[in-house]
């Protein structure tokens, strides 16, 4: 709604400094207008633009069941219908989601994710984006969206129009009661506030899409009673170094679950224009769930992790018992392993092997009666020299 | 301003205030109905997806039977109770007789296990998706129904609106509860 306030503040102002105090009405009518013409073009494209531009294809149960069968479970678990599901052709880890409400909303994953996540990770991402469905986010960013773009047009055709029509506009102000001098300052006006609007528009979009991101978050644990899911898929997806999502561009990257403009190594940075809020503290904020699986859990978690006050709206802090649940058998299977990988190094610390690291990224465990000077990476063959303690 | 002009006002303000009381009578009882609705909606969704399941386990078993040649007892646990649940009449013989279902699964994949070769079979790995998928399927049908039960009972006993639903007796529904214990465990998380 301040994105509202914005356009038509900036549309007046413009109006009357074109046209005096009449042109209030005026200037108020044309940012309207340009609003109106943008939401059609916007609502009548719809998914379809987006999804072409995306390289999608789509997954029905035959092509690709898992996938399939995670939506639904997603689905059934919100009460929504079941969205159209797509796989984007790409090495990049990422996933969205699109449409105005349930009814024409559609879920898009990367082939890159789909290949690093196991079966709870994949249902985190695909109920953080269908968190994004239920919360119309799709038509909250769309509209704001729209806002910005209106803000940015007006702004731009009024300051193009000072720059090339320069001091003839002076003339358009026979219609005020004010002399010259009042017509200039409402122009200075119009034109500082051409320039900041866009920019002051463009922060509360960004600071609204992150507050969305965190929203949908919570909505992912309600639906999933899962936390540790998101958030190890959220880390998977933050350490990946594959090259940047090639089909991302300024328009989509809200809808994304990860800012595809971040590249590896960056995401400490909280910065004021980005689109998402940093991943490190959506995993601690995850992570540091342990009462339970309702909005206000997650609430209580945030306000613990980042110190500041709750991103939730007050309509959403019921106190629901929502108990977490475990991790499904795959996972516990991959967390087995990786307990028993530990302990055995730890046994094998213990029992005086020596510990090597390898350049290539192999850790070499030397047993204690190893008689050799050197040993041989089994992965690209570099020769260390072992060290006896 | 004479006295019938005084009376005139305080008419015109009751009678808008009435309008107002009704008005909210009108639209509580329309939320109520169309909660109802989605908690009778959900309630249905649990059924479809139990049986989805009984639908699934002859496939299963028929995967199975070439490698598990001597397992005979693990595949009549399994049908008895298939057959168990598939003919169980009143809502509390149905919990009962899904949560045994279900705990005969749980042995059979077990029981599975030793059988690496069956473990690689593609049929196998397919069937087991969706066997898994329709677990998961139940629980989150049955989750969707308690969330949107919670949902209804808040809202018919929450004042005022306890008064309308008193008035068009709406009574709370009760919430689906789990029959088979290992489903219950919570983890403990502790510093």
């Amino acid at each position: 709604m301040l994105m509202a306030v914005c356009l038509l503040g900036l549309g007046a102002v413009i109006g009357m400094a074109i046209r005096g105090p009449d042109g209030l009405m005026l200037g108020l009518m044309i940012a309207t207008g340009i609003w109106v013409v943008l939401t059609l073009i916007s609502f009548s494209s719809g998914d379809q633009i987006l999804l072409a531009a995306s390289n999608a294809t789509a997954v029905t149960h035959d092509v690709h069941p898992q996938l399939f069968n995670v939506v639904e479970e997603m689905a059934i678990a919100s009460g929504q219908p079941m969205p159209k599901v797509y796989i984007i052709n790409d090495p990049a880890p990422n996933a969205f989601a699109t449409g105005r409400n349930p009814k024409t909303a559609s879920v898009a994953v990367t082939a890159g994710l789909l290949g690093r996540l196991n079966r709870d990770e994949l249902q985190g991402v695909v109920a953080h984006e269908m968190s994004h469905i239920l919360h119309r986010d799709i038509l909250f960013v769309t509209l704001a969206g729209i806002m910005l773009g209106s803000v940015a047009l007006l702004s731009q055709v009024f300051l193009r129009g000072m720059m090339y029509g320069g001091g003839s506009r002076r003339r358009f102000s026979s219609g005020g009661s004010k002399g010259g001098g009042g017509a200039a300052i409402l122009l200075i006006i119009a034109i500082v506030v051409a320039i900041l609007a866009p920019i002051m528009t463009q922060l509360l979009y960004f600071a609204l899409s992150r507050r969305r991101e965190y929203l949908a978050d919570a909505g992912a644990v309600r639906l999933t009673r899962y936390p540790e899911g998101l958030a190890s898929a959220l880390e998977k997806i933050a350490n990946d170094r594959a090259p940047q999502l090639a089909s991302a561009n300024k328009v989509t990257a809200p809808m994304f679950i990860v800012n595809p403009f971040k590249k590896a190594g960056q995401w400490n940075l909280s910065d004021l224009t980005s689109t998402h809020p940093p991943i490190s503290e959506r995993i601690r904020i995850l992570r540091s769930m342990s009462q339970g699986a309702s909005l206000k859990d997650y609430s209580d978690a945030f306000v613990n992790v980042t110190k500041s006050r709750t991103v939730m709206p007050a309509s959403a802090l019921t106190k629901e018992d929502i108990a977490l649940r475990q991790a499904s058998a795959e996972a516990k299977k991959e967390q087995r392993e990786k307990q028993l990988h530990h302990v055995g190094d730890i046994m094998r610390k213990v029992n005086g092997f020596v510990f090597l690291a390898c350049a290539c990224g192999v850790t070499l465990k030397i047993p204690p009666n190893y008689s050799a000077a050197t040993v041989e990476c089994p992965r690209c063959h570099t020769e260390h020299n072992v060290k006896k303690t | 301003m004479g006295i019938g002009m005084i009376a005139l006002i305080v008419l015109l303000v009751i009678a808008a205030g009435l309008l107002l009381v009704i008005l909210y009578v009108i639209g509580t009882y329309n939320v109520f109905v169309g909660l109802r609705n989605q908690v009778d909606n959900a309630w249905s969704q649990i059924d479809v997806q139990l049986k989805r399941r009984h639908d699934l386990i002859p496939n299963l078993v028929e995967t199975c039977k070439g490698y598990m040649k001597h397992e005979r007892g693990t595949f009549e646990a399994i049908t008895n109770a298939r057959a168990q649940a598939m003919g169980a009449k009143t809502v509390a013989e149905a919990g009962k007789a899904e949560g045994a279902l279900g705990d005969a699964l749980n042995k059979f994949m077990l029981v599975v296990e030793n059988y690496p070769d069956l473990k690689a079979n593609q049929n196998f790995l397919a069937v087991q998706e969706e066997l898994s998928s329709t677990e998961n399927k139940i629980a989150f049908s049955r989750q969707a129904y308690n969330d949107q039960t919670m949902f209804f009972n808040n809202r018919i006993q929450m004042f005022p609106s306890n008064i309308v639903a008193g008035i068009f007796s709406f009574t709370k529904r009760d919430f689906f509860e789990v029959s088979a214990a290992a489903e219950r465990e919570v983890p403990k998380v502790s510093f």
